[in-house]
């Protein structure tokens, strides 16, 4: 088992110079450390449903935010529009202020790199491939991998624990290598930003820490949108809890992660303990009245949530 | 080092593909060895002054050169055809039969030779082209009106191979006479036999365009491995790239398919074996399918003209008769994967 989460060398750091890599000049950032991917009161329509609604995310540099809300709350959609993938209906999503409708795909793929749901091919790829395609935002047609490619392939298959697989077939890997190798692939874009879509998903709880540890200690912006609460506790310095497309809370985590909230978004019952550190949700059964082993409690349902208001 | 290994596979295949020629042209009923080849050509190329006699001359430069040298361009044009839309689309199973653009090219050429289309003045070619423009754009706009996913470009290159096919067996059957439909259906099976210079260079040329186009764009085809969400969240502008490729492609089929017909399965089968020796990486994968496809169907032609002689059976037969075997390995295997 690799131990990827303790390498955390900041050899490219947030601060290495986003002007380098700005080579259209004119709107050099000049304030921003690292990059600025900010979403300002984005909204989007899919197929007659408003499915973001005036949402604003601005992440500051080095930071980790999560994503929460129920399935179909809108949080991969704003990561698409973070991305640059999907155009918003209102709002403007900008990159060190521009806006990304005006920056070539090129461009934002050298700064912003996405981590998607469970990914497929069919095409038979070593795991180095897979890494490598990272490269592709950073070259030009007709040339072959220079130095500086083969040499941000190798640092992300390193980071990521990869190194010995690196000539494995993509096919053979478990679910949890596949989700390293695809955030190796982002990392050897050399972003600023890094977008992951529930990477979690699917891994066993060991796989899920070492992936979450593995993020947060990136010397990048993530945005990550997360279903475990408990999870988002752990790792993120603010979280932006969505309901039905709309911001409901933002917020750290202690700020966040209210019983009230939780049982108004999710409609389930929950304790938070709130102890040194990140705090710890507990859910509560549904169908008993009250919580299992807690026999001394003859409070009628529905309390809990009013206590914590 | 992975510049030296494209370098050494590109020119290693070239040599494979000349020494192929060289030797395939000197096969045939009439008796011809390679030094009468190379006579004929030197002279042709105005370097040697010691031609053939008319009639073997003839032979080797009207007849079986330009007929050894289309193989090579359409196998070449077909597997790069194949590579492209499998990578493209994301089907194991794509190639410019799947897409419909053959049978569109086939439709648009039989109504030139079979209804007079054209009054004569549209040539063969431009009979194809019209019909693979016309079957291309049908799959295009239903491929986007239902929502442009890839599953739905390749049924939608079903229906237009269906409708297509069937057009062409109407006007056959309904206005053909029996020496025509005999031509038609020959050259429908695929078949090089009237392969004159016109169609070599007509050829050669889409082809030159088509790879430089596709060479151009191998990283960018590298980046559909994963989906073209990944694509796009790589930097590529996925609808501008997916147009510019699949165009080039259909250009390039109507252009094989006016000259040789539609020659069945070498889009299909190469670009998998090729897959073995380069891996998946475009930059190698692309130059090394379009070569191992130009020395597959020069050899395949030989064998279609030689194996019963005089008889000779269209090349589309023989590739079919290796190419289905291989398209269900294909099946199996993408079966596993999924």
């Amino acid at each position: 088992m690799n131990d990827p989460q303790h390498a955390v060398a900041g050899r490219r750091g947030p601060a290495a110079a986003p002007g380098a890599r700005w080579p259209t000049g004119g709107a050099a950032p000049e304030a921003s450390v690292g990059g600025d991917l900010h979403a300002e009161r984005v909204s989007r329509l899919i197929g007659g449903r408003l499915v973001l609604d005036g949402v604003t995310v601005t992440p500051r540099p080095g930071e980790t935010i999560g994503l929460l809300g129920p399935n179909g709350s809108g949080k991969s959609t704003l990561l698409r529009l973070l991305a640059g993938v999907l155009a918003p209906s209102s709002g403007v999503v900008t990159l060190d202020g521009r806006p990304l409708g005006r920056t070539t795909r090129r461009t934002v793929a050298r700064r912003v790199a996405t981590v998607e749901q469970n990914v497929h091919t069919q095409t038979e790829l070593t795991v180095r491939d897979v890494v490598a395609l990272g490269r592709v935002p950073h070259r030009r047609a007709w040339t072959p991998m220079s130095a500086a490619d083969l040499g941000a392939v190798t640092a992300a298959l390193e980071r990521t624990g990869l190194t010995g697989r690196a000539d494995q077939s993509w096919h053979t890997l478990s679910g949890g290598e596949r989700q390293r190798a695809q955030i190796a692939r982002a990392l050897a874009q050399e972003p600023s930003e890094l977008l992951l879509d529930e990477p979690t998903n699917h891994l066993d709880i060991q796989h899920q820490l070492d992936l979450l540890e593995l993020v947060t200690n990136l010397p990048v912006t993530t945005v990550i949108a997360l279903h475990d609460l408990n999870l988002a506790a752990m790792y993120c310095d603010r979280l932006l809890m969505l309901r039905d497309g709309r911001a409901v809370a933002e917020g750290t985590p202690s700020e966040v992660l209210a019983p009230s909230l939780i049982e108004e978004v999710y409609g389930v019952r929950a304790e938070v303990a709130t102890g040194p550190g990140y705090p710890v949700i507990r859910f509560l059964r549904r169908g008993a009245e009250q919580p299992a082993r807690c026999a001394e409690s003859d409070r009628p349902a529905g309390t809990e949530a009013k206590a914590a208001d | 080092m992975r510049g030296a290994r494209l370098v050494l596979l590109t020119s290693g295949g070239l040599v494979v593909l000349a020494v192929s020629v060289a030797v395939t042209v000197t096969i045939g009923p009439a008796d011809i060895g390679t030094a009468d080849v190379w006579r004929s050509v030197s002279a042709r190329l105005g370097f040697g002054d010691n031609p053939l006699p008319p009639l073997r001359e003839g032979i080797v430069w009207n007849l079986r050169m330009p007929r050894t040298l289309l193989a090579a361009v359409c196998g070449a044009g077909l597997a790069l055809c194949g590579a492209v839309m499998q990578s493209l689309l994301r089907n194991p199973l794509a190639d410019p039969f799947v897409l419909g653009v053959s049978s569109g090219a086939s439709t648009g050429a039989v109504a030139v030779i079979v209804l007079g289309w054209g009054g004569g003045v549209v040539s063969l070619s431009a009979g194809a082209f019209v019909g693979a423009v016309l079957s291309f754009g049908m799959v295009v706009l239903l491929a986007q009106s239902l929502g442009a996913s890839m599953d739905r470009v390749v049924l939608s290159g079903v229906a237009a191979m269906q409708l297509f096919s069937a057009l062409t067996s109407f006007i056959v059957l309904t206005s053909a006479d029996a020496e025509t439909t005999r031509g038609v259906l020959f050259w429908l099976l695929g078949s090089l036999s009237g392969a004159g210079w016109a169609d070599v260079v007509l050829c050669t040329a889409v082809l030159a365009g088509v790879l430089a186009v596709c060479l151009a764009h191998t990283t960018t085809l590298d980046a559909f491995a994963f989906g073209e969400e990944a694509a796009a969240n790589l930097g590529v502008r996925v609808a501008r790239a997916r147009l510019l490729l699949l165009t080039a492609t259909a250009l390039l089929t109507a252009a094989l398919v006016s000259s040789a017909g539609a020659i069945g399965f070498v889009g299909l089968v190469l670009p998998h074996a090729a897959r073995t020796i380069t891996g998946s990486s475009h930059t190698r994968l692309l130059p090394v399918t379009a070569l191992s496809g130009a020395v597959f169907l020069v050899w395949v032609d030989t064998v279609a003209r030689t194996a019963l002689e005089p008889q000779e059976i269209p090349v589309g037969v023989v590739t079919s008769l290796i190419g289905v075997p291989a398209f269900v390995a294909v099946l199996y295997r993408a079966r596993r994967k999924t």
